[in-house]
């Protein structure tokens, strides 16, 4: 009995997720023409069309401060720490990193490693937000179905804090 | 002896922060300091108004400290100094009343004046943060490569009893000042209001101006509207809606960091004055 509960925890969900492609992600940070500009904190996370939570895939905020003093400011990022930051305990590797520069990032997130070697078929939405200090914070989605029919590159677009977010994904 | 100092974190303080050293722990560098009033046009016989005033991190929210009223100083029409009633100092905000007892426009302002300084002292860096007259005496005559900035504030907002008054601010040439050229009573989502602001007695050209507009919490983004003064040290204003606005200035202008937190920070300067006026626009 528990060796077989054991072998099926260690064996890759079978199914399309088996498969699972990669996702990537463009994100436009802008640069806004204030005095004191910080790089904002971002998380990127799956929910489900219901809003409930899924996994993270990433998460940005000052790393380099030590005792991981930058973490304090996580809760800025409203939204995200209501769903998932205030349980999290950081760093975690494979998810949480620096902050970006602004202008266009890239952010890849390959199907052979979590969340997406185990994320069942289904409607999904990507959701990103950023918070700045001293500045605003904002909030995008885009729904996506796993795994895509066919190769896409949805976009949303935010107003002050986020440019365009691009989703792009293949079968 | 006050030499240019490179450390990001007290440049940041410097823009906004003023508060004596007892009142809030060193990190706590917050980035909105605001008068709040509960209305700016009153009506009826003798109404009183309460005004707020705290340092937070999120404009016109209580989430960080109190500001002390030591430097409050009311005016009201005929230009008679007031006093106001019930002042109170909290965790998050300090408070007082006003009782309007004469028709008119009563002008709010709250001037604080500090020193942040950093210095080493047995090989420690050490930060300090209080009072003008405190700085020398709490220093340690062991303090080297001290560094320090004075800070002068000003925080105002005008309130009108029935009719608004005259709103013409003699200005007393010190720090920044703001003339309200449109009366700051009577401004109207859509319509342009002009200002005019003085640095030390004398009209501040090419300043830049942040206008903000409550409501930030509910609203995520901050919707920032971004001026500069012309010659004159004027600069005009169209509010796009109706609500509580935070216009705030500073000198010297701060450079832009280039956005990273570890790049080449801007100098600290000698001396940071900085002005915030809270503007109420009502709907029409």
């Amino acid at each position: 009995m528990k060796l077989r509960s054991t072998l099926a925890l260690s064996l890759p969900l079978l199914g399309s997720s088996a498969l699972a492609a990669d996702l990537a992600v463009k994100l436009d940070i802008p640069q806004p023409n204030v005095a004191e500009y910080h790089r904002p904190y971002l998380a990127m996370w799956l929910e489900r069309p219901d809003r409930s939570f899924v996994a993270n895939l990433a998460v940005l905020y000052d790393v380099k401060k030590k005792n991981d003093g930058g973490a304090k400011w996580l809760k800025d990022v409203r939204q995200w720490w209501r769903k998932s930051g205030r349980e999290l305990q950081t760093p975690v590797d494979g998810v949480t990193g620096a902050t970006r520069a602004p202008g266009e990032q890239l952010f890849h997130f390959t199907g052979a490693r979590a969340p997406l070697d185990s994320l069942p078929a289904g409607e999904y939405q990507l959701v990103v937000e950023a918070a700045r200090e001293a500045g605003g914070r904002e909030l995008v989605r885009i729904p996506f179905q796993w795994p895509t029919p066919s190769a896409q590159s949805p976009t949303a677009r935010g107003k002050e804090e986020l440019g365009a977010v691009t989703l792009q994904i293949k079968p | 002896m006050n030499q240019i100092f490179k450390k990001p974190t007290l440049a940041l303080a410097a823009a906004s922060l003023l508060l004596t050293a007892a009142m809030l722990p060193l990190q706590a560098q917050a980035h909105r300091t605001w008068l709040l009033p509960s209305a700016t046009q009153l009506e009826g016989k003798e109404p009183w108004v309460t005004v707020d005033a705290a340092v937070s991190e999120n404009l016109f929210d209580y989430d960080t400290n109190t500001l002390k009223l030591d430097g409050l100083h009311i005016s009201g029409p005929g230009g008679a100094t007031l006093q106001p009633e019930n002042p109170h100092s909290g965790r998050l905000r300090s408070s007082f009343d006003l009782k309007l007892a004469q028709p008119g426009t009563y002008r709010i302002s709250l001037v604080t004046e500090s020193v942040i300084a950093s210095y080493k002292q047995n090989g420690e860096m050490k930060r300090w943060r209080g009072a003008l007259d405190a700085f020398p005496r709490e220093i340690p005559a062991n303090a080297e490569a001290l560094r320090s900035t004075r800070l002068h504030s000003r925080l105002e907002t005008f309130v009108s009893a029935g009719k608004p008054g005259d709103a013409t601010v003699k200005p007393s040439g010190v720090g920044l000042e703001m003339q309200p050229l449109t009366h700051p009573n009577d401004l109207a989502p859509g319509e342009a209001a002009r200002f005019r602001l003085l640095l030390d007695g004398k009209p501040a050209a090419g300043l830049a101006v942040s206008v903000v507009p409550g409501g930030v919490r509910y609203r995520g983004v901050l919707n920032e509207i971004l001026v500069k003064t012309d010659a004159n040290g004027e600069f005009s204003v169209t509010w796009p809606r109706p609500g509580m606005y935070w216009v705030g200035a500073s000198y010297p202008p701060r450079t832009v960091a280039g956005g990273n937190p570890q790049g080449t920070p801007p100098a600290l300067p000698e001396r940071r004055v900085s002005y915030a006026a809270t503007l109420e626009v009502l709907p029409q």
